[in-house]
């Protein structure tokens, strides 16, 4: 590792530094309405695409007529000499390979696929074009449901799979004599639906053609922007020196940017083609409809254990629905590949078994979604460690804690040999236990409530992998494997600073927090500072933003460049001051020796402008720093969080009010608390839409029946309750200040937390619901079914 | 998600928009707030030729008072009825029930008269007009005519209006003193459309008692007199197509319409 023994003393954890509540540099343009998004960019003689998608789920395509006159701007399949198909493989043993058409190809395996590719002035003559083309399809049976995709006899969506299963995993264990004698068993099905991430911005695209450079620009709404470029050449055949990805603005991501789109490699190809540039911008109906899918689980759980609800052993089969193809570069089985590893959560228990299967379904491919599995995994284990607490009638929250990893046995290598870096697990959820008082719940259930709803409290606790590296991807091996995160520092002539990143902001406060990151190195002032981001062209290659990895990889990164730096700007000051380097320190944006200082600025301005000030011995690299960073570990860093919900249920409606939430999370040290907050609130509602609202459901024949938000139901304002956050700040040993990854945790929790909550307060009726979202039909109908289910009994 | 192409007139008058409509043959529409049609539009499920823009007519933006009714013109927009900005029937039950409808950003350009027209069955000023005793008031180049809301809406968006024909107010008779009102809907989230609504009015006053399930999927289901209770809601909507948890669901709805009326 380079990173050097810091020579600049941090700053005050209250100034601008690791650890201040700064407010975000971008915000000055995002709150103003200032920031630049795809939708703003334009150019001279720029044409819109747009997609003719497919109508059917499964079909092959008998013909594909142009309207008259119209066919040198409708592009089909056979119109896309020498573009490659996208291909995401795992080496994974027994992963089956798709490839993803450009355009569709002799087949439509889900509705929405492009067909074809048509190119207006406006986007709204593009329509017309798309509306005339004539495609007549042969429909074939379509899989809509993961358990048929399953199936023996089953249509296949890739014929020469011979089934539907893109991937299956096992971890075996002999549980026989486990299962004939443990005291405690208890068996559930549970169920997630498919959802459709949901940025505030959508997808989009400009692509150009530099004739002088001979290169293609790609603007793009991406948080990937050097794999798209990776993945992009290869599609198109260039070298990667002749492709530059920009991403402008982001507005919002959270997984849905993480992916190389055919849309994408269309307009380049087509921006190449014809010489002109060509955008194409997704639409509300596209993202919902035919591009934004995820989270679709299946699980059948067995927990044993004892009658103190002690954890024996825990078997599960699980089926994630994956979709059509395998996108890039997160590939099918991301999901379900992961569900075996991490179903275990913060527990220790000494037996375990899973299979999981990654189904192909005539449905979009799935991305992963902020929380990448853990949000059904955190559902399934946090439901059951519930019902077994009802088993053994005994407090959620007592079970757990029989259950949880003491903080004494830290860092604890699980039974899925997930090396859980530090923390608390116990101490976490008994603070949620106190900040949402138990025991005042527990009385007013006794009491009842005036209007006839039922209340409940419902808890869910989980770890957080994040920042995971080489060790752990290149075990899955899909296309991209994280390794040496870079940065590069430099200092400017009139001592400012850049840095360099190749991961992208979009919507993180990245500009902000590596700026603290740096000002804590250097002492340069945030103002001075300059997060460069989202462009190929003089970012280092990076895997981009996701995983939660930024603010220990690229916050490790910039933190080392800086000390890199700092060691430069050291010398030659100690020159200036005409004292040795070790009698000098950098602080406060200066070189202070034993009588005297100087501003760094004025060091810049003599590496510059005025060399002949220079040491004989000066570094000729100069004060630009490009350094590569690792934790000491790349397992991840295990952030976690224990969150606790009060709801009230309208019984008779179905309707379900969230009265206080509490989220005691520990991110080891905090780089910038006010973010990471921010990071728990959006997170939060995201779960409370996973748990309460979001579903897009499919028809038999592969239809999706959400096609506007007017359907497609998500988290309000009026829906997210204030949420109450405690932080714990446990460090990491492995990262440079003890940070870890914590952007997704917020989204994890609350989907449990929320059911066991209404759980909690239908029990009585004998009501258990397993199946999310928790809408006001299921609940109406579980109850009604529990109540017929008394009656006859 | 971009409409088709289509020409576009301001109407100077209603009678100049009449004009226009019935030149138009079915392929002329009124565009009044468009916070249906737009989104239609762009949906490319409608497909006009013309569309004649009312929603700046000042003759369909008044509101009058009579000793038995208020008029309240079709282009008053929800917000306009939620801020108080045009007479109540008493009680504040027009701004009690505006308030309610979606968003504020629906409500500043959303018209009363095009929320009628438009004849969703789960919108607001149908269940409840209906429930109110409400006429609308009509103009074409034929003439003009009141249409009681309970014959209005024969099916899901359709109404009894001919071509060339429209809107021009709707007309809401007074509630007397001692009049009982109440309205609950049940919604996935505040602003959106609701899975279950019912309206009540009981006026004896005017001899009046009368309750309506609307969000039925067809026109808004209407219980007079003595059938006016939770009880014959089942029935009343047995050939709705509504299931059996839909249809228990109404009647809680009617049951918490009554609660609030009591």
């Amino acid at each position: 590792m380079a990173a050097q023994e810091s020579v600049g003393e941090r700053e005050d954890r209250s100034a601008a530094g690791v650890g201040a509540r700064v407010r975000r540099k971008e915000d000055d343009r995002y709150l103003r309405g200032k920031g630049e998004f795809i939708g703003d960019i334009r150019f001279p003689r720029m044409q819109e695409l747009c997609f003719l998608r497919s109508p059917v789920a499964h079909a092959r395509i008998r013909s594909i007529v142009k309207p008259k006159g119209a066919e040198a701007v409708v592009f089909t399949a056979a119109d896309l000499m020498g573009v490659k198909p996208i291909v995401a493989n795992s080496r994974l043993p027994g992963f089956k390979s798709s490839e993803q058409p450009v355009l569709a190809f002799e087949k439509v395996r889900y509705v929405g696929e492009p067909v074809a590719v048509c190119i207006a002035a406006t986007r709204a003559a593009a329509e017309d074009l798309a509306a005339a083309v004539e495609v007549e399809f042969e429909e074939l049976p379509a899989i809509s449901d993961m358990l048929a995709a399953r199936r023996p006899g089953a249509a296949l969506l890739h014929e020469e799979w011979g089934d539907n299963v893109f991937l299956e995993t096992v971890v075996d264990a002999d549980l026989e004599a486990i299962r004939r004698s443990a005291p405690v068993t208890v068996r559930r099905t549970f169920r997630t639906s498919r959802q459709c991430m949901s940025p505030i911005e959508g997808r989009g695209c400009v692509a150009l053609w530099d004739r002088r450079l001979e290169q293609m620009l790609l603007y793009t709404s991406t948080q990937i922007p050097h794999i798209v470029r990776t993945g992009l050449s290869g599609c198109l055949g260039l070298d990667e020196g002749q492709v530059r990805v920009v991403a402008p603005d982001v507005g919002g991501g959270f997984g849905y940017k993480g992916i190389l789109l055919v849309e994408e490699v269309c307009a380049a190809f087509l921006a190449r083609k014809l010489g002109r540039p060509m955008r194409w911008l997704e639409d509300r109906r596209e993202q919902l409809t035919a591009n934004a899918n995820c989270r679709e689980h299946y699980y059948e759980v067995s927990a044993y254990a004892d009658r103190d609800g002690r954890l024996i052993a825990l078997e599960a089969e699980a089926t994630v629905d994956a979709g059509a193809y395998s996108a890039y570069p997160f590939s099918a089985c991301l999901e379900a590949a992961q569900v075996a590893s991490i179903l275990p959560g913060p527990y220790k228990f000494d037996a375990y078994r899973c299979r999981t299967w990654s189904a192909a379904t005539n449905k979009p491919p799935i991305l992963p979604y902020r929380g990448v599995a853990r949000c059904g995994v955190c559902f399934a284990m946090e439901l059951i460690m519930d019902a077994i607490a009802r088993e053994v009638g005994r407090e959620p929250y007592e079970v757990r804690l029989r259950n949880l990893i003491p903080a004494k046995a830290m860092p604890f290598d699980n039974i899925t040999n997930k090396h859980f870096d530090s923390g608390d697990y116990p101490e976490c959820l008994l603070r949620a236990v106190k900040a949402i008082d138990l025991p005042a719940l527990r009385e007013r259930q006794k009491r009842g409530e005036a209007d006839g709803t039922r209340i409940g409290v419902g808890f869910s606790i989980f770890c957080e992998q994040a920042a995971h590296g080489t060790s752990v991807y290149a075990g899955w091996g899909i296309p991209m494997v994280p390794g040496f995160e870079q940065a590069e520092a430099r200092l400017t002539p009139d001592g400012g600073l850049e840095l360099r990143v190749g991961i992208q902001s979009h919507g993180q406060g990245l500009e902000t927090t590596l700026a603290q990151v740096a000002h804590s190195e250097l002492g340069i002032a945030l103002e001075r500072i300059k997060v460069v981001h989202g462009d190929t062209a003089i970012t280092p290659y990076s895997t981009g933003t996701w995983g939660s990895r930024c603010m220990v990889m690229a916050g490790g990164a910039v933190a080392s460049a800086c000390r890199e730096l700092a060691v430069r700007i050291a010398g030659i000051g100690a020159h200036l001051l005409q004292v040795a380097p070790d009698q000098v320190k950098v602080r406060d944006g200066k070189v202070i020796g034993p009588g005297g200082s100087v501003d760094i600025a004025e060091i810049g301005a003599t590496w510059y402008l005025r060399p002949q000030d220079l040491p004989d011995n000066v570094a000729p690299g100069g004060l630009d720093v490009t350094a590569g960073y690792k934790p000491q570990r790349d397992s991840g860093t295990f952030s976690y969080a224990a969150h606790a919900a009060v709801v009230s249920v309208d019984v008779e409606l179905g309707a379900v009010r969230i009265l206080d939430y509490v989220v005691v999370e520990d991110g080891g040290v905090l780089i910038n608390p006010m973010i990471v907050d921010g990071q728990v609130y959006g997170g939060t509602a995201q779960g409370i839409g996973t748990a309460l609202y979001e579903e897009m459901s499919y028809s038999e024949e592969g239809q999706p029946l959400a096609s506007t938000l007017a359907d497609y139901v998500l988290p309000g304002a009026t829906e997210v309750p204030p949420i109450r956050i405690e932080h714990m700040e446990t460090p990491s040993p492995y990262t440079t200040f003890g940070q870890k990854g914590l952007g997704e945790g917020g989204a994890i929790g609350p989907p449990a937390a929320i059911a066991n909550a209404v759980n909690d307060a239908l029990h009585p009726l004998g009501v258990e619901l397993t199946e999310l979202p928790i809408t006001p039909r299921r609940i109406v109908a579980a109850v009604a079914a529990a109540k017929r289910g008394r009656s006859e009994g | 998600m971009k409409p088709y192409a289509f020409d576009y007139a301001r109407a100077t008058d209603v009678a100049e928009a009449a004009e226009l409509l019935a030149a138009g043959g079915g392929e002329a529409r009124l565009l009044a707030g468009g916070q249906s049609l737009g989104p239609m539009l762009n949906f490319r499920l409608v497909r006009p030729g013309l569309l004649v823009s009312i929603a700046h007519l000042r003759e369909l933006r008044a509101a009058q008072e009579t000793p038995d009714a208020v008029m309240i013109g079709a282009c008053v927009t929800h917000a306009e009825i939620a801020d108080g900005r045009v007479p109540d029937i008493g009680g504040g039950v027009l701004r009690g029930i505006a308030e309610g409808i979606a968003y504020r950003a629906v409500r500043n350009r959303g018209t009363i008269g095009g929320s009628l027209c438009h004849a969703d069955p789960s919108a607001d000023w149908l269940c409840t007009l209906t429930a109110l005793g409400a006429s609308v008031h009509t103009q074409s180049t034929g003439g003009a005519r009141a249409i009681p809301l309970s014959a209005f809406v024969p099916a899901a968006f359709r109404t009894v209006l001919e071509p060339g024909e429209i809107v021009t107010a709707v007309s809401i008779p007074r509630l007397s003193l001692g009049a009982r009102w109440g309205y609950f809907k049940a919604m996935r989230k505040p602003g959106e459309f609701a899975y279950a609504m019912a309206a009540v009015l009981d006026d004896p006053g005017r001899g009046v008692k009368r309750a309506v399930i609307g969000a039925v999927g067809g026109a808004p289901v209407v219980l007079e007199g003595e059938s006016a209770t939770p009880e014959a809601v089942e029935a009343a909507l047995s050939g709705s197509g509504l299931d059996d948890l839909e249809r228990r669901m109404q009647k809680v709805a009617l049951t918490r319409a009554l609660a609030k009326a009591a």
